[in-house]
């Protein structure tokens, strides 16, 4: 069982999180937007080996966070909250 | 002859406390601090149990939980557990025991004769043999055969397990030198320190072998350390295994209180682990190693140090290594004649009064049921009623490996031992190949890394240990029949017979052979079993490396790992706050999306159907009461509101007006309608959402990731208050008549609340919503109350609806009201393909200018097809019964048949008198009136396709 950080709550149990999809994956608005752009942003993902950025939800506050990871270690690097990772350069 | 209690000694059991217990049957006796292993080799038994495969006659081995033989089924008041090991199985009064595997009993096994086809039945005969004609056929009979313990069909549980979660800055795996040094230290660092070990009291081999610790023996040393730690307040938990290491470092403990007592599952998140798991003895290869009377060197010692057995009287050692000296040394010193086996050719330790043979080997056991000598490799013949057997140690390396470590080859200690450090996780004792006490103690401290105390690491003051290990693997073409792995019957034939099939990677040979797939997990076997891999197909040890190693280390019983979560506390149902009201006015609960509710009221069985009609028929009469308090209520708030829902929504819902409603649906972002529902405006920046019940949890969440990820937390505010109000629906030509009885101070008339709007009340003080929206076609009110005082309005409303003959509805009826109105049910009538513009709401999709989830998606090749699949109404000709759910419309060309679509809802209308149904079918909004045939189970029927709405088409009765 992982311990994965809440930005509000702090350290918790992994099942009391949902995955939410890799991080950075934007949203293109707009019914002329090309549909091979559009396809990519429903379906194509990287799914990498190692070091990924990931969206994450903590089900029992509702915090939506981007958190840091390693997919073959399962080391975590860190996590922010959504507002506050706009915010980053 | 064969093993006895010697009349003095026994370090931990207690004479004054004899225990009776049976095993196949006969009485045996015990002490206090027996376990049910030592009770029977002290009473003389040798079989105790058949093997798995040929049903060989098999004794005890081990000691501990590396156990392979002595598996038995045990019983107490009622209580049982099968396949217990009879090593750790304490002995307690009153105990039935059976030997597992063996019919009648272990002694005169019924399918012993197996064992003289052996030869017939290699590594993989079942494979192979039994593939024609069909495997099923020969199925029942094998598995009757195979398979350990019995199961009892009739049992049932008592009393859940327990499940614990613990945090401690040190867990220490093993309570031996290392473990207990370790824990020692870091508790006067005045860290908080769980010490956990799988043997029934703390101490490890310092409860057997010779050593002194600080001057005082260690057995001594060990018990006062361990008194030390729990007079600290600290933990200490014997009889315990660490099974499993698992992600982040948490680890997973099974506790056996014995007696059929459930096991306790402890999770426990230590800021480090010390692993002081130990090392197992390995057998050594010879021809029948598998003979009663053939024990581990080290069990023996245990046996006879701990419970005063003697393991017989005339006893052969066996060994490639000096551990087994000790046995032998005091084997003799207790009166057995002692012969001393040494593969190695100079002594290098001592072994007393036991005659030393250096430089040979045993090669082949003899005896029938039980050892009665041995074959040395010059010939020589030993007359023996024991051999003890030492082939070298086998770390546990275990939990380190599942925390994903790395092993290292030690060709000094013929064995695995960890490699680098993995973060948090420090190891120490024989599990690193440490022999002598010092070193042991030694690295019990380094292991703790920065949790280690200042005080002094305990010295030993005795004399050392040592290995001098001198390898002595199972060669190819070795003469008999040389076991591998006991509990799965593989022998070293059945090794190279893989090796030359090409079964060359350790998991291959693994799977092939069964080798290490046993209860046990060949925890003596697995080592044995790839060196001879590797000599067969000319690699190293290394080289061929070891298999996956995987939780859990030990068996763990299914209650344990279930703990309380069984029945309703697995999936809790939600109750609504009328549920006893509804139980009391004779309501059929079902779940319906996590909720108990009503599905009708009166009627059973059979009659249920007719109740249903009953309900639906009355409804459209009068007035109908219905509780849809599962509806979801989730507050949307803040300055962006509307914009959000502009966005959330398929329908533009920022022009909506406040105090009034607007139905919509909300889409994913690939097109496909998610949810549908009413949205209502309470004043410009408050609206509620009001979902499908059973989607309440997951359209909150999808609000709150895109409020979160587009629109800012300071923009918006959602607030999901389903569970906080009951909502009470009155529908029915009488609905106004009702509502207008119950006082609830607010205009009715349809200029003050029209359809599809709202207005507030109160009643008895409470305020109420009334929000003017029908599911059921007909006028319709949902009077939304606080929860807690939603039983008297309810009351109310029945005791105002006598008057009217209103009827209170469950689910059922409704389902039937809104499909005569062809309202859908989304998930039901719709499915992972349907877009708003199939179910004839395609306005927003070419009016809209701004954004909203799932725009695009509706432009796509997929979205634009001409051939996609619309909602219709399915009419069948008079006197027919209703169209299958699920029933597929079918178009033939040539000789082919292809699926249009099929049948999503279908039920009988009482307001009607006919069958009607919805469907999903190709085209189908532009083919109203054709009639298409029909496929269900094999028959065929016709239907015409028409409106989805089969009543009231032109709305009137929403006014009505």
């Amino acid at each position: 069982m992982q311990l994965f950080p809440c930005p509000f709550c702090g350290p918790r149990d992994e099942a009391e999180f949902h995955y939410g999809g890799e991080a950075g994956n934007l949203r293109p608005d707009g019914r002329e937007v090309p549909a091979g752009r559009w396809a990519d942003y429903l379906h194509m993902r990287a799914n990498p080996k190692g070091a990924t950025r990931e969206i994450w939800v903590h089900v029992t506050c509702g915090e939506f966070f981007a958190m840091e990871r390693d997919t073959v270690t399962h080391k975590v690097a860190g996590s922010v909250s959504l507002g506050e990772a706009e915010q980053q350069p | 002859m064969s093993a006895r209690r010697l009349p003095h000694g026994g370090s931990e059991i207690d004479r004054s406390r004899p225990l009776k217990f049976t095993f196949d049957g006969r009485t045996v006796e015990g002490f206090g601090g027996d376990t049910v292993a030592s009770a029977l080799l002290a009473s003389g038994r040798r079989i105790v149990g058949r093997s798995f495969k040929y049903h060989r006659p098999r004794g005890i081995w081990g000691a501990g939980v590396e156990e392979p033989n002595a598996l038995l089924d045990v019983e107490r008041d009622g209580r049982r557990t099968p396949n217990a090991r009879a090593t750790t199985e304490p002995v307690r009064d009153g105990l039935v025991a059976r030997s597992v595997n063996a019919t009648p009993d272990a002694e005169q096994d019924r399918n012993a004769f197996l064992d003289r086809f052996s030869r017939f039945i290699p590594a993989a005969f079942y494979y192979k043999t039994f593939m024609w004609p069909d495997w099923h056929l020969f199925e029942p009979r094998i598995r009757a055969m195979a398979g350990l313990g019995t199961v009892d069909p009739d049992w049932v549980q008592g009393r859940s397990a327990d499940q614990l979660n613990h945090h401690c800055d040190v867990l220490v795996v093993g309570a031996g030198p290392a473990g207990l040094a370790a824990a020692a230290s870091a508790a006067a660092a005045g860290h908080s320190v769980l010490v956990v070990d799988d043997q029934s009291r703390p101490g490890g081999s310092l409860r057997h072998r010779a050593g002194e610790i600080d001057g005082r023996p260690g057995a001594q040393w060990a018990a006062e350390t361990a008194a030390a730690l729990e007079k600290a307040g600290l933990a200490l938990l014997s009889s315990t295994t660490a099974f499993g290491v698992y992600d982040h470092n948490l680890v997973a403990l099974n506790q056996r209180h014995g007696d059929g007592w459930p096991d306790t599952l402890w999770r426990v998140r230590p800021k480090r682990i010390v692993l002081a798991t130990g090392a197992i003895e390995r057998p050594l290869p010879f021809a029948n190693n598998d003979l009663p009377g053939i024990l581990s060197a080290d069990a023996a010692l245990q046996y006879l140090k701990r419970h005063a057995v003697l393991a017989g009287e005339r006893i052969v050692v066996a060994t490639n290594n000096d551990s087994a000296y000790e046995a032998a040394s005091v084997m003799a010193e207790a009166s057995a004649e002692v012969t001393l086996v040494d593969v190695r050719p100079a002594a290098s330790a001592d072994a007393g009064k036991a005659r030393v043979l250096s430089g040979r080997a045993v090669v082949a056991a003899h005896g029938r049921n039980a050892v009665e000598g041995v074959t040395l490799n010059d010939g020589t013949r030993l007359t023996a009623d024991c051999v003890l057997v030492s082939g070298g140690w086998t770390p546990s390396v275990h939990l380190y490996s599942q925390a994903k470590g790395k092993l290292a080859w030690r060709d000094d200690l013929a064995a695995f031992v960890p490699g680098a450090e993995v973060e948090g996780i420090g190891t120490a004792g024989a599990l690193v190949g440490e022999v002598s006490l010092s070193k042991v103690l030694e690295s019990g401290i380094a292991a703790l890394g920065q949790f280690a105390g200042k005080t002094a690491t305990p010295k030993s003051t005795g004399p050392e240990a040592s290995l001098n290990v001198s390898a002595a693997w199972p060669k190819p073409k070795a003469k008999g029949r040389v076991w591998i792995d006991y509990q799965n019957d593989v022998t070293a034939k059945d090794v190279e017979l893989a090796a030359r099939e090409n079964f060359i990677s350790v998991e291959h040979l693994k799977r092939y052979t069964t080798l290490g797939m046993a209860t046990d997990q060949g925890k003596t076997s697995n080592l044995n079993g790839l060196a001879l891999l590797a000599e067969a197909t000319g690699r190293s040890i290394p080289d061929v490396g070891t298999t996956t190693y995987r939780p859990p280390f030990t068996p763990v019983p299914f209650t344990s790992l279930v703990g309380p979560k069984r029945k309703s506390l697995l999936a809790p149902v939600r109750r609504l706050p009328l549920d006893t009201v509804h139980r009391m006015q004779g309501a059929s609960f079902r779940e319906f999306g996590g909720w108990l509710r009503p599905a009708y009221y009166g009627g059973t069985g059979s009659g249920s159907a007719a109740a249903i009609q009953d309900e639906a028929r009355r409804a459209r009469q009068s007035v109908a009461l219905f509780d849809g308090s599962t509806l979801g209520k989730i507050e949307v708030i803040g300055p962006r509101a509307a914009e959000f829902v502009d966005f959330i929504y398929y329908n533009t819902m920022s022009t909506l007006k406040q105090g009034r409603c607007r139905y919509g649906f909300m889409l994913s972002e690939n097109g496909v309608v998610f949810d549908d529902g009413i949205l209502v405006r309470l004043d410009e920046h408050r609206f509620v959402v009001s979902c499908s019940s059973s989607h309440v949890a997951a359209v909150h969440a999808r609000l709150e990731e895109w409020r979160q990820d587009r629109f800012g937390r300071d923009a918006v505010y959602i607030h999901n208050a389903t569970a906080q109000y009951a909502t009470l629906t009155v529908s029915g030509p009488n609905a106004k008549v009702l509502l207008e009885a119950l006082d609830l101070g607010a205009s009715l008339d349809d200029a003050s609340l029209p359809h599809m709007a709202i207005t507030n009340g109160r009643f008895g003080g409470e305020e109420v919503r009334i929000a003017r929206v029908s599911f059921t076609g007909d006028r319709s009110y949902e009077v939304s109350i606080r929860a807690d005082c939603a039983e008297a309005l309810w009351a109310r409303m029945q005791q105002e609806g006598r008057a009217l003959e209103a009827v209170t509805i469950g689910l059922e009826a409704l389902m039937i009201l809104r499909a005569e109105k062809g309202y859908i049910i989304i998930g039901k009538d719709t499915d992972g393909n349907t877009m708003p513009h199939d179910l004839g709401v395609a306005g927003p999709r070419q009016k809209r200018v701004t954004e909203f989830v799932g725009r695009r998606s509706l432009f796509t090749e997929e979205g634009t097809r001409s051939d996609r699949k619309q909602l219709v109404g399915l009419a069948v000709a008079e006197g027919e019964a209703p169209l299958g759910i699920g029933a597929h419309g079918i178009e033939r060309t040539g000789g082919a048949k292809r699926s249009l679509g099929y049948v999503t809802s279908s039920y009988f209308s009482p307001t009607l008198g006919r069958p009607i149904a919805l469907g999903l079918i190709e085209q189908g909004a532009s083919r109203h009136g054709e009639v298409i045939d029909i496929q269900h189970l094999g028959m065929l029927r016709r239907a015409t396709i028409t409106a989805p709405c089969a009543l009231d088409p032109a709305g009137d009765r929403l006014n009505g």
